[in-house]
């Protein structure tokens, strides 16, 4: 190793310095599931109070991402850091909502016993659930405009509605950080519209949105910054610099054709 | 119901129940789980371990066994999932191979080595011995008072009620981990709840539920109570609270019935001896379960979705 490489490099440092105490800091990820890596090398700084998009195609890497960085997997390789201390010291501070499919929406409980998981934290092995626990479960769901559904066995709902429900559980745990896996994935209109304005709303507390999203079409309208990754990082940056034709082109390949590219709100050659 | 039930049928009845609901408590999450296989994974390769155990320390002591029984289940446990990784199964079928090939084991070990001397074989293992486990220093209903009488308690009872204690404890304790980790496995590890060392767990717990009822009512109950109670249970309410609750009234009135009809059954028929209780309460439970899929208001079809 020669001693140049010891010389510190002035943006290195500034990136350093920022990642100490982001939300989300993110070196040198790599997660692989057997023999592929599905994300490879990765690093990302999430700037606190933005809402940002990671975005990419099927198999990119976007979900593993996001729980590698919750610990939900094991990376590899990689350094991750939430508020400038490791994950798991900060699991207090971060809500997730996994993709809806992932669960099995047969289990015996009502609307409210999940928004209930999210204040697990709160209540412990043995913690009663108290009438401010339940009081705060119905402000939840009251967000997301759930309140008469409190009751309801979760099988029972639509599609959209159970991602509301996710998101109210999200709620219940009161983070700094909220990081959402295809929150708009198989819901109505009307759901993506009253999610996108929840997350607005917690943007504009000042807490920090993270979401892993796969419609092109509203990157520009929904997020402040975005990160596409193709297993690899591609680019990340504000949505007005980053989501660009080129990029967008190195993220998917021969996948998005440039006429599509063309009609995307926002993302201009 | 005179002196003669308190010998005869009240302690088999109270060890059934008991191993009943030890059994029921974990097989709710087993079931939820998609797990229901490994409740009937554990108790055959339940035989396996005993052998073992009996072949190593030359004498049927319980401790042994139930460490030989506990490791055989851990074993079984890895054992499938190396099959499903390595050879790429589903997770059912690999259970399947997996119990299959170590009870027939275990039905080998215990042709091969000498275990005529004690009271240990295939039959015993299928059916136990719940009708011999009787009271015979109970002279009437004053005996449960009576502290000599008191003494002379099948050993199995007090066996089966402290692993109850155990099971009881493990799933009231962990109740609400338990029950985020089945439903999301994903929110539960990011809340950083070790999904994994509790999944484990309540393996290790179901084994341990399976070894002692398996001493006292042989595999056939062990297999039914770790299924059809919560199974019919999930059929009656959509509260987990609840389901935990109604396996565990479906479990003992498994266990009262069976012994009952398998005893008194047969001659209110005019038929002449009694019938296996293990496999009775077995055919109960399964009864039961066949009921609440019939006419259970949680049952597929009842719901209106709205």
């Amino acid at each position: 190793m020669s001693a140049l490489s010891l010389v510190p490099n002035a943006d290195r440092v500034a990136a350093d310095a920022a990642a100490l105490r982001a939300p989300l800091a993110i070196r040198g990820l790599t997660v692989s599931y057997g023999q592929q890596p599905a994300v490879f090398s990765v690093d990302m700084t999430l700037r606190a109070g933005a809402m940002t998009a990671i975005v990419g195609p099927n198999g990119a890497g976007k979900s593993t991402l996001m729980k590698a960085a919750l610990g939900i997997v094991t990376p590899l390789s990689g350094r991750i850091t939430a508020f400038g201390a490791p994950v798991e010291l900060q699991r207090h501070r971060i809500a997730y909502v996994p993709q809806r499919a992932s669960v099995d929406w047969d289990f015996p409980a009502r609307v409210i016993d999940v928004v209930l998981m999210g204040m697990y934290r709160d209540l412990g092995l043995l913690g009663r659930v108290r009438a401010h626990h339940r009081d705060f479960a119905r402000d939840c769901l009251d967000r997301v405009g759930m309140t008469d559904f409190a009751d309801r066995q979760i099988g029972q709902l639509s599609g959209g509605q159970q991602q509301r429900v996710f998101l109210a559980r999200a709620l219940a745990q009161n983070a700094d950080l909220y990081m959402l896996d295809e929150p708009f994935a198989g819901v109505d209109a009307a759901t993506e519209k009253a999610i996108i304005a929840v997350l607005k709303g917690l943007r504009d507390e000042g807490r920090t949105v993270l979401v892993v999203h796969h419609d092109l079409a509203t990157v520009a309208e929904y997020f402040d910054d975005v990160l596409l990754i193709a297993t690899r990082k591609v680019a990340e940056g504000p949505v007005t610099q980053v989501f660009t034709a080129d990029n967008l082109q190195a993220t998917y390949g021969g996948r998005l054709a440039t006429q599509q590219i063309d009609r995307l709100p926002g993302a201009g050659a | 119901m005179g002196a003669d039930f308190v010998t005869l049928s009240l302690t088999p009845i109270l060890i059934g129940a008991l191993a009943a609901v030890a059994c029921a408590l974990p097989g709710n999450f087993l079931v939820l789980r998609r797990q229901a296989l490994i409740g009937d994974a554990i108790s055959h390769v339940v035989l396996p371990g005993i052998v073992v155990a009996f072949l190593i320390t030359g004498a049927v002591a319980t401790l042994p066994m139930i460490l030989g029984a506990a490791c055989a289940a851990l074993v079984a446990v890895a054992l499938i999932e190396a099959v499903r990784r390595l050879g790429r199964i589903e997770p059912g079928a690999a259970m399947g191979v997996v119990f299959t090939a170590m009870f027939a084991g275990g039905v080998l070990l215990l042709e091969q080595s000498d275990t005529s001397s004690v009271h240990l074989d295939v039959e015993h293992a299928l059916y136990g011995n719940l009708e011999s486990l009787i009271w015979l220093d109970a002279s009437g209903w004053g005996s449960l008072t009576d502290p000599v009488a008191l003494a002379g308690l099948p050993p199995e009872l007090g066996r089966i009620a402290l692993t109850l204690v155990a099971v009881a404890l493990f799933t009231g304790i962990f109740w609400r981990p338990l029950a985020l980790s089945t439903f999301d496995e994903g929110f539960a590890r990011s809340l950083g709840i070790r999904t994994g060392a509790l999944g484990l767990a309540l393996v290790v717990v179901s084994a341990l539920a399976a070894v002692a009822a398996f001493d006292a009512v042989g595999s056939i109950i062990v297999i039914a109570m770790f299924i059809c109670p919560p199974a019919a249970a999930r059929l009656m309410t959509d509260r987990l609270g609840a389901q935990v609750g109604w396996s565990v009234v479906f479990a003992i009135l498994s266990a009262i019935l069976g012994y009952v009809l398998a005893g008194y059954g047969p001659g209110w028929f005019g038929l002449g001896a009694s019938v296996s209780a293990a496999g009775m309460i077995a055919t109960v439970s399964g009864v039961i379960l066949a009921l609440a899929a019939v006419f259970g208001p949680r049952r597929r079809g009842a719901i209106v979705a709205t």
